[in-house]
C-alpha cells in the first residue's frame, strides 16, 4: 500500500510568556492508505498535537506534513481551511455538535461549503446517517440524543464529504463501555468496508487494540511501534 | 439548512437574554425617537420660515412695541413687496391650559405676507370685512371644534377685558412645517378699544413682517429698514424670519441642545448593551467557532455568522422600537396642550437617523466578537473553557 501521510522531522513548541515548551521533537512517521492507526501515550505526550498537525488545524514549528502529495505545513490559512474541508473528517472526544442544529443539519454543515444542491446534500446526509445507524433520528437535536448517538452523528458529519482521512481524538473518551464498543465497531467498519484511512488518538489500550497499527508517544517522541 | 437559519437560531439561543436585549434596544430607540421629535418640534418654526420674509422688531427686544407709523416708511424701501404687522395678544380661552398662539394683525395684508395659510376667497373676504372676525388654524379648529360662524371668547390679560371673535376662516397649512395652530384677528379691533381704554398703548404694534422681492436682497433691505429708524426712540432690528425664529428659541437652546446630545448618548448606550450581549455570545461559542474553522469554514463565514446575529438582534429591537415610537409620539401629542408644539410628529430625518443608528449599532457591536473569533487559533478554541 502507498504512503498517504508522511511526517518528516516534525517538531512543535508552544510559547508560554517567554518560555518555550517543546511538545513534539523530530517526529518521523508514515501512514499507509487504508490504515487504521492508533496513537497512544500518557497525557501531555503530544499525541493530540501530532493529530492536529496531521489534520492541518495547527502549524508545525519545524518539519513537514505531506498528505497525498500536498505539503500542508506550507499552506496558508485559507488554503488549509479549503484543504481540510475536502480531505479530513474530524471526530472529537466531546462530539462538538452544534446544539441549535438537528442531527441532519449538523451532518449537512460541511456540505454547505460544497457546490452540491439541496437534493444532493440531502442524499449525502441521509447516506451518512444511515451508515452510522441514525437515519431515524435525523431530526433530533443533540440534547435529545445519548452520548453514543451524538458521537455517531459526529462520525456521520466527518464522513459526509467522503474525506481522504478520518482523525479521531479520544472518540470513546466520554462514552460508557457499550457505546464505546459501538463507536469502535463503526470505525472499524469505516476502515474495512469504506476503506477510510483513520488516525485515532486514545489512551485506552482496549480501543487501540481495534486499530491495525499502534504508535506510542512519550514526552514528544515516538518511542515504539506495534503492529 | 442555510447559514441565515443558523444566524437566527444563534440569535435566539439564549431567549431571555436576547429578548431583554431586544427590549433594551426598543426602549432606547423609543427614547431616541421621542427626544428627536421634541427637538425637531421645537425647531419647526425655524423650518417653516420663508426665505423671502423679514421681521422687523424693536432693537432692544421684541417685547417692546414699535409705532404703527413705521409702516409707510418700511413700505417705501426698495425691494419691499408687502408689509404687515402683528401683535402678540395672549389671553385665555376658557382655561389657561388651552394654549394656542393668538395674534392681532393687519387684516388687509396679513394673508399676502403669509400665503402659506390657505383659505378660500370667500373666507378671505369675510375675514377682511368684519371687524371682529378671526381665522384659525385647522389643528385648533379640530381640537376645540371651531366652525365657521362660531364665536370665540377670549379673556384678555395683556389686553384686559372680554373679547369676542367670530370665526370667518379656517386655514389649512400649505407646507408640512406651516403652523396650523394660530388664531389671527384684526389689529384695528383691538386698537380702537385701546384708544378708549388705554390711549398710551394705542397704535403700538409688536413687529413687522416684510415680504421682499428677492431673497438675495435680504441683508440690503434689512439694513435699509433699520437705517430709517436710527437714533429714534424705537430703533429697529430687521432680520430674516429664520434668524428671528432662532432668536426666539435661543433662550431654550441649552435645554434643546442637551436633549439633542442625550438622544445620541442613548445610541451609544444601545451599542454597549448589544455589544455586551454579542461579546458574551461569542465567548460562549469559542469552541463552536473552532469547530466551524476545523470543518473548513472561512473567516468570512464567521464574520457573516456573528455580524448577521448582531444585525438580527439590532434590527428586531430597532424595528420594535420604531413601531412603538409612532403610537407613543401620538399619545404624547394628545396629552400635551395644543399649541405648545404646532407640529409634533416623527420627521423623516428622525426615522433616517434611527435606522442608520440601528445598522451602525448592529455592525459596530459585532466588531470585537469577530476580532476575537478570527484571532483565536483552532487549537486554543478547543481548549477554551467558557
Amino acid at each position: 500500500m502507498s504512503e498517504l501521510i508522511q511526517v518528516k522531522n516534525l517538531s512543535k513548541s508552544y510559547w508560554r510568556d517567554s518560555f518555550e515548551i517543546p511538545v513534539l521533537s523530530n517526529i518521523n512517521l508514515a501512514v499507509n492508505e487504508g490504515d487504521f492507526l492508533a496513537l497512544m501515550g500518557p497525557s501531555g505526550s503530544g499525541k493530540t498535537t501530532l493529530l492536529n498537525l496531521i489534520a492541518g488545524i495547527d502549524k508545525p514549528t519545524q518539519g513537514d506534513v505531506i498528505v497525498n502529495g500536498t505539503d500542508i505545513s506550507k499552506l496558508g490559512e485559507s488554503s488549509l481551511a479549503k484543504w481540510r474541508s475536502s480531505n479530513v473528517g474530524f471526530v472529537f472526544q466531546f462530539y462538538n455538535l452544534i446544539k441549535v442544529l438537528t442531527a441532519y443539519e449538523n451532518v449537512e454543515l460541511p456540505l454547505l461549503l460544497t457546490k452540491l444542491n439541496k437534493d444532493e446534500r440531502k442524499k449525502h446526509v441521509e447516506t451518512a446517517l444511515s451508515i452510522v445507524g441514525l437515519a431515524d433520528r435525523m431530526h433530533h437535536y443533540p440534547k435529545q440524543l445519548s452520548g453514543g448517538q451524538e458521537q455517531r452523528v459526529a462520525i456521520a458529519r466527518a464522513i459526509v464529504t467522503d474525506p481522504l482521512i478520518l482523525v479521531a481524538d479520544e472518540p470513546t473518551g466520554d462514552l460508557d463501555r457499550h457505546s464505546a464498543e459501538e463507536i469502535l465497531t463503526l470505525m472499524e467498519r469505516l476502515n474495512t468496508e469504506f476503506k477510510k484511512t483513520i488516525i485515532m488518538v486514545t489512551h485506552d489500550p482496549h480501543a487501540a487494540d481495534r486499530a491495525k497499527t499502534k504508535h506510542h508517544l512519550d514526552k514528544g517522541e515516538l518511542i515504539l511501534e506495534q503492529v | 439548512m442555510k447559514i441565515l437559519k443558523l444566524v437566527f437560531k444563534n440569535a435566539f439561543r439564549h431567549k431571555l437574554r436576547t429578548f431583554l436585549t431586544i427590549f433594551g434596544i426598543a426602549i432606547a430607540v423609543i427614547a431616541f425617537g421621542l427626544l428627536r421629535t421634541v427637538v425637531t418640534a421645537w425647531y419647526v418654526g425655524v423650518e417653516g420660515s420663508q426665505a423671502d420674509r423679514l421681521v422687523t422688531r424693536h432693537a432692544v427686544s421684541f417685547i417692546f412695541p414699535l409705532p404703527y407709523s413705521y409702516l409707510d416708511k418700511i413700505n417705501n424701501v426698495e425691494g419691499v413687496k408687502e408689509v404687515t404687522f402683528l401683535n402678540w395678544f395672549g389671553g385665555i380661552y376658557i382655561d389657561k391650559n388651552n394654549f394656542f398662539a393668538r395674534f392681532a394683525a393687519d387684516a388687509e395684508t396679513i394673508l399676502e405676507v403669509y400665503p402659506e395659510w390657505s383659505l378660500t376667497e370667500k373666507e378671505k373676504e369675510d375675514f377682511k370685512k368684519e371687524r371682529n372676525a378671526c381665522i384659525v388654524g385647522i389643528e385648533i379648529a379640530k381640537t376645540y371644534g371651531f366652525k365657521i360662524g362660531d364665536v370665540i371668547t377670549l379673556e384678555g390679560d395683556i389686553y384686559p377685558g372680554r373679547w369676542d371673535f367670530v370665526v370667518r376662516g379656517i386655514y389649512e397649512p400649505k407646507y408640512e412645517t406651516t403652523d396650523a395652530t394660530a388664531m389671527v384677528f384684526h389689529w384695528d379691533f383691538i386698537n380702537e378699544r385701546m384708544k378708549e381704554e388705554s390711549p398710551e398703548r394705542a397704535n403700538d404694534i409688536g413687529w413687522f413682517a416684510i415680504r421682499i422681492d428677492n431673497p438675495d436682497d435680504a441683508a440690503k433691505v434689512s439694513s435699509q429698514v433699520d437705517a430709517l429708524f436710527e437714533n429714534s426712540t424705537a430703533e429697529t432690528k430687521t432680520e430674516t424670519e429664520r434668524a428671528f425664529q432662532q432668536g426666539f428659541i435661543a433662550a431654550s437652546s441649552a435645554i434643546i441642545e442637551g436633549m439633542n446630545a442625550i438622544s445620541f448618548i442613548i445610541v451609544g448606550i444601545i451599542m454597549l448593551v448589544l455589544g455586551n450581549t454579542m461579546i458574551m455570545a461569542a465567548r460562549e461559542r469559542t469552541r463552536e467557532y473552532a469547530v466551524f474553522k476545523t470543518l473548513g469554514f472561512s473567516g468570512s463565514h464567521l464574520v457573516g455568522l456573528i455580524m448577521g446575529e448582531s444585525l438580527v438582534i439590532s434590527a428586531l429591537g430597532g424595528g420594535l422600537g420604531l413601531a412603538l415610537t409612532y403610537p407613543i409620539v401620538a399619545f404624547f401629542e394628545s396629552v400635551i396642550p395644543k399649541g405648545w408644539f404646532p407640529i409634533f410628529q416623527i420627521e423623516p430625518i428622525t426615522l433616517i437617523l434611527a435606522i442608520s443608528a440601528i445598522i451602525i449599532i448592529g455592525l459596530a457591536s459585532s466588531i470585537f466578537p469577530i476580532q476575537r473569533a478570527l484571532s483565536t487559533k483552532i487549537v486554543d478554541g478547543f481548549r477554551f473553557v467558557g
